[in-house]
């Protein structure tokens, strides 16, 4: 029964998604909606954190990469939500390569101090030019314009036709996430990890290991800051602050580190938890932070960890 | 540019790096000794901030009172941070460590838009210390030369009492050779956390010292400073007393002059710094080598 366990939860969850997309009301696809976004944006980040155990205060930056890539072709070039997705992940990942670059030489804390420089930076430019990314204000009115495909068009402006193209690649990036887990590309992270000498000694280039597992976090944050940015049809340049690279981190702490299903349980749990505390209170952060020092403190295997009895 | 907008431009640029020295300092002692980035630290400047003002209401309206007992409080909280949270994380990872602090950030904001309000508080003017003087034809502040006096005199304390001290030379021991200290007999958790509230006090009372010269006490007050205390600390050498108040002249005078001649580009100067010093010279100006 045990064995079966993950693939019954995968299996419910998957069903519940598609009821909700079905029968939901506007404000559970909107939120559920946030929750896939999010998921992504964690998976994507856990891919360095947990798996390569590097902590980055930069991947606001890939997400903001994302989601002004986005913007800005939707805006001036063509306005088809597939082909901007792709841009939008595109540059994400262009711009973890570039930054990616310097900040592997380092790790620990100068790596999470190079990603926060770095990401700092590049907030600092979308904030500072005005004239391409609107400066506060961000890029507005990125409407989510029918995706053509040939002869077909594709109608995605009403919330649950653009909830299902979310589900469509959450599960794309989950199948993903998941090979690369399972590659020899991702069982090496792991060994890095766990063990950075030995690794180096059997012959493996740490640097450019780090540097893969960087990008493809990266594009990941890229593609959740396209799909944030269509649900909401705006951009924020405090999607790029540091601030917002904490947010991955936290929700992946609650869910549970080192696990498949944390970044998604934790997503859904800090969204959920979110809404339900401030129908109560104002104080969120003051509920959220007690929350996260209980986890620190004493469940350090998050709720999955809690779950699957695995404490670490 | 003549000369009295260079001087004044300098002026400016002195004023905010001491301000900023206040700040990191705390923060650069704790990373030295004890090994921990504290996020919290912008947290004990915004709680020193706030309580000074709260005992300077309480009592009287008087600024030096004010100083002192605000940042006697925080340190109460450091204490409880250090005592009963941290020293159960420093045998885990970097992250646990990092994110512990962090969560206290999210505390701290909370707690004080319940105590004091979301919204901004008008600060007091400091008897003797408002006003401006004339130099070189133009007004300064007299609070902002009172701050670039402030500064090296607590860098100077700083160094007297790790340098000269019998305190100075145990704080000097365990921060290089933690488990020998131990075994000569220091009893290292307890330094640690004298350490860590004597950090706080220098956080918070940088925090105090900032209500004058800001103006306006605002909930978010500690994550805008704790980056620019994490930049210096970066700069001068994680760990490094005399790097953190090098870096932050650097920083301050960067600031001050990019603000001047480049002010689309003021923090990305800034960051821009702290980005190459990290990669040429991940040690600083003065830590130790990586």
């Amino acid at each position: 029964m045990k064995r079966y366990a993950p693939i019954l939860f995968a299996g419910i969850a998957l069903a519940a998604l598609v009821l909700i997309g079905l029968i939901g009301g506007r404000f559970l696809i909107y939120l559920t909606s946030r929750v896939m976004i999010l998921s992504i944006f964690a998976m994507g980040y856990n891919i360095l954190f947990g798996r390569t155990g590097l902590l980055s205060f930069g991947h606001a930056a890939f997400y903001a990469g994302g989601a002004y890539g986005l913007g800005l072709f939707m805006l001036h070039v063509l306005p088809h939500p597939l082909l901007g997705i792709v841009v939008g992940v595109a540059c994400a990942a262009l711009l973890a390569v570039v930054i990616g670059f310097f900040c592997v030489r380092h790790t620990e804390i100068y790596f999470a101090m190079l990603t926060l420089a770095f990401g700092m930076m590049v907030f600092s430019l979308i904030w500072n030019l005005r004239d391409i990314t609107g400066g506060d204000d961000g890029l507005v009115g990125i409407i989510r314009t029918p995706i053509a495909l040939g002869p077909l068009s594709i109608p995605i402006i009403k919330p649950q036709s653009y909830y299902f193209l979310i589900l469509a690649l959450l599960l794309l990036s989950v199948f993903l996430i998941y090979r690369i887990r399972h590659s020899p590309f991702g069982l090496v992270l792991a060994g890095i990890r766990e063990n950075e000498k030995r690794v180096a000694f059997a012959g493996v280039s740490l640097k450019n290991y780090r540097l893969g597992a960087f990008v493809l976090s990266g594009a990941f944050a890229g593609l959740a800051g396209a799909l944030g940015t269509l649900l909401e049809s705006s951009t924020s340049p405090f999607s790029a602050h540091w601030s917002h690279s904490a947010e991955p981190i936290l929700v992946t702490l609650i869910g549970g580190l080192q696990t498949f299903a944390g970044p998604m349980v934790g997503s859904a749990v800090f969204i959920v938890l979110r809404e339900v505390i401030e129908r109560f209170t104002h104080n969120w952060m003051l509920w959220f932070s007690i929350i996260l020092l209980v986890i620190i403190m004493g469940f350090r295997g998050g709720i999955v960890g809690i779950l699957s009895g695995r404490r670490k | 540019m003549n000369l009295e907008s260079l001087v004044h431009v300098c002026l400016a640029g002195l004023s905010t790096g001491m301000f900023i020295w206040l700040v990191a300092s705390g923060l650069t002692l704790i990373f030295g000794v004890l090994g921990v980035l504290n996020f919290a630290h912008g947290s004990f400047y915004m709680l020193g901030a706030y309580c000074a003002f709260t005992a300077l209401k309480l009592m009287g309206g008087n600024f030096w009172l004010g100083l002192l007992v605000g940042p006697l409080v925080v340190c109460a909280v450091g204490f409880v941070i250090e005592r009963f949270f941290l020293r159960h994380v420093y045998g885990l990872e970097l992250p646990y460590q990092l994110l512990l602090t962090f969560a206290f950030v999210l505390l701290f904001d909370n707690l004080v838009k319940i105590i004091w309000g979301a919204g901004s508080i008008g600060s007091p003017s400091v008897p003797g210390l408002s006003g401006s003087v004339n130099i070189l034809g133009r007004f300064f502040p007299v609070y902002n030369l009172f701050i670039i006096v402030v500064g090296p005199l607590v860098a100077l304390g700083l160094w007297a009492l790790i340098e000269k001290t019998w305190y100075g030379r145990i704080i000097r021991a365990a921060s290089t050779e933690r488990e020998m200290a131990a075994a000569i007999g220091v009893r290292v958790p307890a330094l640690f956390t004298g350490v860590f509230v004597f950090g706080t006090w220098l956080g918070a009372v940088g925090g105090a010292l900032a209500v004058p010269y800001i103006g306006l006490l605002t909930p978010g007050m500690g994550e805008a400073i704790i980056i620019e205390a994490f930049v210096v600390a970066v700069i001068g050498g994680l760990g490094s007393l005399k790097g953190a108040f090098l870096g932050a002249l650097v920083i301050g005078l960067l600031s001050s002059f990019g603000t001047r001649f480049l002010p689309a580009f003021d923090m990305f100067l800034t960051f821009i710094l702290m980005a190459a010093v990290l990669l040429w010279r991940p040690q600083g100006f003065f830590g130790k080598a990586v």
